[in-house]
């Protein structure tokens, strides 16, 4: 009896660091596999008799240096970041107003404004590719990265509205309505007062814009065939091949510099994007 | 009190507008949206019922031909039932390995800040970056899995289990995949409830004697139970309507046997340029998505209720 309970406490701990190693096996493994595989030399990586999990042969750049200089990876690099940056403008430009109309909107109407807003955040983009590619060659966009950044709002702005607005909500409105007795008309008070207090609830949107046009798949691979102007999920997969040949060292090295930036950033601030969809659900 | 009899009568003197500037902001984003997402989605409802492809602009009424078609279309058949099984697959392993997850990560430890930042990595990825490793991890000549299974002599040396080449294989690769990818979101949020539980109930059914398991089903999961719903209603969602897994992975192979309903749409509407069959489709993910969304608006009218 007395021996049990005195081991108790470290069977727990036991138990508690097996779990945790287990799951950060497998949590980390691939991004492992990604650099493990990015530089090593193609005569250690294609021969089934060595380990696979050592460099059994110096390590090597030649992936790096093929994907750099002798693919269409920076240009892709590039393209995401184009599409990105203008994805973020216009998903602001469109979400800010609304959110902080939603905040303000007082009653049922806001309420079920908000909720309908929400919920075009549930629909998927594989129910909506088929007509926004005719709408899109229509509009003489296909195959231009127009195509991407008038699209890629559509998925972001909903939530983004969404978590901005319950942003808005948490700031005292009494700064602002001081400023509008003070004769301040209500785009000023917004600028000067509510604007430089919404900047971290700003910011967790730009991310989850961003990040959001990094990741984004079917859209890019249905409304971009041309090669060059590929953002980098939809060129990785498709364009890093040589007849049936994968490049695996330059793939993967492809994957590591474009998930470690990203999933640094996102990860900073995936408490608050999961902190928007379970609004309500907590309280 | 004043004040407020005040400004009640400043309110009733003021103009009555119908257009508030309210609504004059939220303009341009509702008409963005409808655009974007409100209309597409009626033109999709529209095209499956019409004969409309790439090549013909064929706006006329096709009637239910479309979905006739399906029912003894194969290949159709079986992405819905995978979309359904990998679902359901995904939505239960992820919930329980969640669950015991969350639980170790509610303990207070060293290192607990970068131990869970490290768990959260495969849903902050790419989800593209990331298949395209697993698509190495399970290549049919170099498959680490299948070195690893040698060396443990599960498999016999020359044996080459082809993960992404075997229908069943195959299967079981995408929804390693999907768990993979979506366990540490549906963790975070079991997590976030799991801290909100108040600890004075802990300690009263510590006091009472209460063991770990009947402190985790009695008392934790039970009050948790509707952020476990919104864990269950995004893996759902997030699973079921992906098709970037499936089409990385396997584009819908081996013959065909491994499609889902979004990358069978794609395939047919977009590949093989047959528009209205695509449309309707994808169609058959509404039925889940209006289930989806009446859970929603369940749980924003319990939010406001209380």
């Amino acid at each position: 009896m007395s021996a049990s309970s005195h081991l108790r406490p470290y069977l727990i701990k036991l138990v508690l660091v097996a779990v945790l190693a287990i799951f950060l096996a497998q949590a980390l493994f691939p991004f492992a596999w990604m650099a493990i595989t990015a530089f090593k030399r193609d005569s250690d990586l294609y021969n089934p008799t060595n380990n696979p999990f050592l460099f059994n042969e110096p390590p090597t750049l030649a992936h790096f240096r093929l994907l750099f200089n002798e693919t269409k990876f920076l240009r892709w690099v590039a393209n995401t970041a184009g599409v990105g940056l203008s994805t973020v403008l216009i998903t602001l430009v469109l979400a800010v107003p609304a959110a902080y109309a939603l905040s303000r909107l007082r009653g049922r109407l806001g309420q079920q404004l908000a909720v309908a807003i929400f919920l075009t955040y549930l629909v998927p983009p594989t129910l909506l590719f088929l007509p926004l590619s005719q709408i899109v060659s229509t509009l003489g966009f296909q195959d231009k990265l127009w195509a991407l950044v008038i699209t890629y709002p559509s998925l972001s702005t909903p939530f983004v509205a969404w978590l901005l607005m319950g942003f808005f909500r948490s700031l005292p409105q009494e700064l602002e309505e001081a400023a509008l007795v003070d004769g301040a008309d209500r785009f000023t008070a917004f600028r000067r007062i509510m604007l430089p207090l919404a900047v971290p609830g700003i910011l967790t949107a730009v991310i989850f814009t961003f990040t959001l046009a990094v990741n984004e798949f079917i859209y890019a691979l249905t409304f971009v065939s041309i090669s060059d102007l590929k953002t980098v999920s939809a060129g990785v997969p498709t364009d890093l091949i040589r007849g049936d040949v994968f490049f695996w060292g330059a793939i993967m090295g492809s994957a590591l510099v474009v998930s470690l930036p990203v999933a640094l950033l996102y990860n900073a601030f995936l408490d608050r994007f999961v902190e928007g969809l379970t609004a309500g659900a907590l309280r | 009190m004043v004040s407020t009899a005040l400004q009640r009568e400043a309110a009733a003197r003021r103009p009555r507008r119908l257009i508030t500037w309210e609504l004059w902001l939220l303009l341009p984003a509702v008409t963005y949206i409808f655009l974007l997402i409100g209309f597409p989605l009626l033109l999709s409802i529209y095209y499956s019922f019409s004969h409309i492809s790439v090549g013909r602009r064929d706006f006329s009424f096709a009637g239910l031909a479309n979905f006739r078609a399906l029912f003894s279309d194969q290949v159709f058949l079986q992405a819905l039932r995978n979309t359904i099984l990998i679902t359901v697959v995904v939505l239960v392993v992820v919930l329980v390995l969640a669950t015991i997850l969350a639980t170790a990560l509610a303990e207070r430890f060293r290192g607990r800040a970068v131990i869970r930042y490290l768990l959260l990595l495969p849903w902050a990825a790419p989800v593209v970056m990331s298949t395209i490793a697993w698509k190495w991890v399970f290549d049919s000549q170099y498959s680490v899995v299948n070195w690893v299974l040698r060396r443990l002599h599960i498999i016999g040396p020359f044996e080459f289990p082809q993960w992404l080449g075997v229908p069943s294989l195959a299967i079981i690769s995408i929804i390693v995949v999907q768990v993979w990818r979506i366990l540490p979101f549906a963790t975070v949020i079991t997590l976030a409830g799991m801290t909100a539980v108040p600890r004075e109930l802990i300690e009263a059914a510590l006091v009472d004697g209460a063991g770990f398991f009947t402190r985790l089903f009695r008392i934790t999961l039970p009050i948790i139970r509707p952020i476990i719903g919104v864990a269950v209603l995004f893996t759902a969602l997030f699973t079921f309507t992906d098709m970037a897994v499936v089409w990385i992975l396997t584009r819908g192979g081996p013959y065909n046997t491994s499609h889902v309903l979004a990358s069978w749409a794609f395939q047919v509407g977009i590949l093989a340029g047959d528009l209205a069959r695509g449309a309707a489709i994808a169609l058959f993910m509404l039925p889940a998505l209006a289930v989806i969304a009446v859970w929603v608006l369940h749980l924003v009218s319990r939010e406001t209720a209380q």
